[in-house]
């Protein structure tokens, strides 16, 4: 489970956002929603102790992130995978060393045992059989879906996603919203998606957060969300063009 | 302010990676690649810089000493001192500067700004033992050997140009510089190269390693270290000239 506590974030003097407060329970998926530029992306990073909050906490699991020794932090750091916005794949080795990078380094396991379980990730997200490919290689939509079979590859407990629709035709996007929900069906894992992308937010979550002139503006359930009359809300939804 | 803000930002970098440092199977496989990476794949450009040094100083030496007062072997002596303790070293700094600074400093910013950093870290790495140390490490033990390729290759390329020009003879040459060659002249300059070897690839990957703003970023970080690295080897040199000489 993750605990947000008056979570409190600012570069400087300008104030990202202040005191969201949130609960995310063992298996659900929340999207993150909001205007570009709001710190959706940002909120992410603490998640994972990328960044550190001005003020406030989040626990993990009932651990206090912000106040673990770096140790702690890199172990706690592997229960969690992330899909970052451009994939981050390393370009200096191919699409299955990608994969298989945290394999070599955080396990035991032999040559064989590795392959099987690189091409194992590569079936799951439908690119069986493109290892050897270089990284510069791949389209956005596969870059992304290498990128989410490197962060499933230690079978994480939270999975992150950073705009993982974003820059994708609606049929890519599709399928990678189909993805995500199935990650979450099969691993039964707890993911939160960033996202301005309403198709996917109706896709893919149960609850959602609504990040809105520097604050959390609204929180609910998809359902809620529908029959919100919050009007920063409606606007956003209405503004995304999304017919609910 | 902003520079005492950058130092300690720096001088932290190094603490991390100075506590790290004994995490060898992270950063093993990395070490060798730079060893190849800075020291194997430098070896053409310090040798063309050796020997051209080597050679223009020689002629720019007998041209300056063009006169009866002294023997034709202290242009060899000249030469040999020259290179041994100061131009091998300073000058081969200064093209690794280029080379090699600059290439840490885009390898490591384009992984910034393309978040393959944050990427490392999300997975429970710790990027500066993974990035910074194996970099530093391979700089500080390949610019002795670097040092020693082009201060020989100095000695030879002056030789040459002595003897195709016909100012002095090899043997002449190879007379004067061992008359004035001193063991400790290469160990000053071994010492130096060590030095420039950290203050190169450590501001480089400081400055790779902390960039911002996409490609313009990256552009930035790489020229603020090569000036900088640039600067700081000729400020050590001084430095190490006033300590040990």
């Amino acid at each position: 489970m993750i605990e947000v506590k008056n979570l409190t974030k600012s570069f400087g003097d300008h104030l990202i956002w202040e005191d969201v407060t949130f609960d995310i329970s063992d298996g659900e998926t929340l999207a993150i929603i909001g205007k570009s530029g709001c710190g959706k992306s940002v909120f992410l990073k603490h998640l994972n102790a990328l960044l550190y909050p001005d003020s406030g906490k989040i626990y993990i699991d009932g651990k206090d992130l912000f106040n673990l020794t770096y140790a702690e932090l890199r172990l706690m750091r592997q229960n969690f995978g992330i899909l970052f916005q451009g994939g981050a794949l390393f370009d200096s080795i191919n699409t299955f060393e990608n994969i298989a990078f945290p394999l070599r380094y955080f396990t035991n396991k032999n040559e064989e045992e590795i392959r099987a379980e690189v091409d194992e990730a590569l079936e799951l997200v439908n690119l069986k059989g493109i290892g050897e490919k270089g990284t510069s290689e791949l389209s956005g939509g596969m870059r992304k879906r290498v990128g989410l079979a490197r962060a499933i590859i230690l079978k994480p407990q939270y999975l992150l996603y950073d705009e993982p629709t974003s820059g994708l035709d609606p049929k890519t996007s599709e399928e990678i919203n189909e993805l995500i929900v199935h990650m979450a069906d099969k691993l039964d894992i707890t993911s939160i998606v960033i996202t301005h992308d309403m198709h996917s937010v109706l896709s893919i979550a149960e609850k959602v957060a609504f990040l809105d002139e520097q604050k959390l503006s609204w929180y609910g359930t998809v359902q809620e969300m529908k029959e919100s009359e919050h009007p920063p809300l409606v606007d956003f939804i209405t503004a995304s063009e999304y017919q609910i | 302010m902003d520079a005492v803000k950058q130092f300690g930002q720096y001088a932290l970098l190094m603490y991390q990676g100075l506590r790290s440092f004994t995490e060898f199977s992270t950063y093993r496989k990395n070490l060798f690649s730079e060893f190849v990476k800075i020291g194997y794949e430098s070896i053409p450009i310090i040798i063309l810089t050796g020997v051209f040094t080597g050679a223009v100083l020689t002629l720019q030496t007998a041209y300056q000493l063009d006169t009866d007062l002294y023997p034709v072997t202290i242009v060899g002596s000249i030469v040999g001192q020259s290179i041994i303790i100061e131009l091998a070293a300073v000058i081969g700094g200064l093209v690794l500067a280029g080379k090699v600074g600059a290439r840490i400093s885009t390898e490591l910013g384009t992984m910034r700004v393309s978040e393959q950093i944050d990427a490392l870290e999300s997975m429970g790495f710790n990027s500066v033992t993974f990035l910074v140390v194996p970099r530093v490490l391979a700089g500080v033990f390949m610019f002795p050997v670097l040092y020693i390729i082009a201060a020989t290759m100095g000695v030879i390329g002056g030789l040459i140009a002595g003897q195709l020009d016909g100012i002095l003879p090899a043997a002449e040459f190879m007379q004067g510089a061992r008359s004035f060659f001193y063991p400790e002249d290469v160990v000053f300059g071994i010492v130096k190269s060590f030095v420039f070897g950290f203050v190169i690839t450590s501001i480089s990957s400081f400055k790779g390693y902390y960039a911002f703003g996409g490609a313009e970023g990256v552009g930035n970080a790489t020229t603020q270290a090569t000036v900088l690295s640039c600067i700081y080897v000729l400020l050590s040199d001084f430095a190490l000239a006033a300590l040990l000489l």
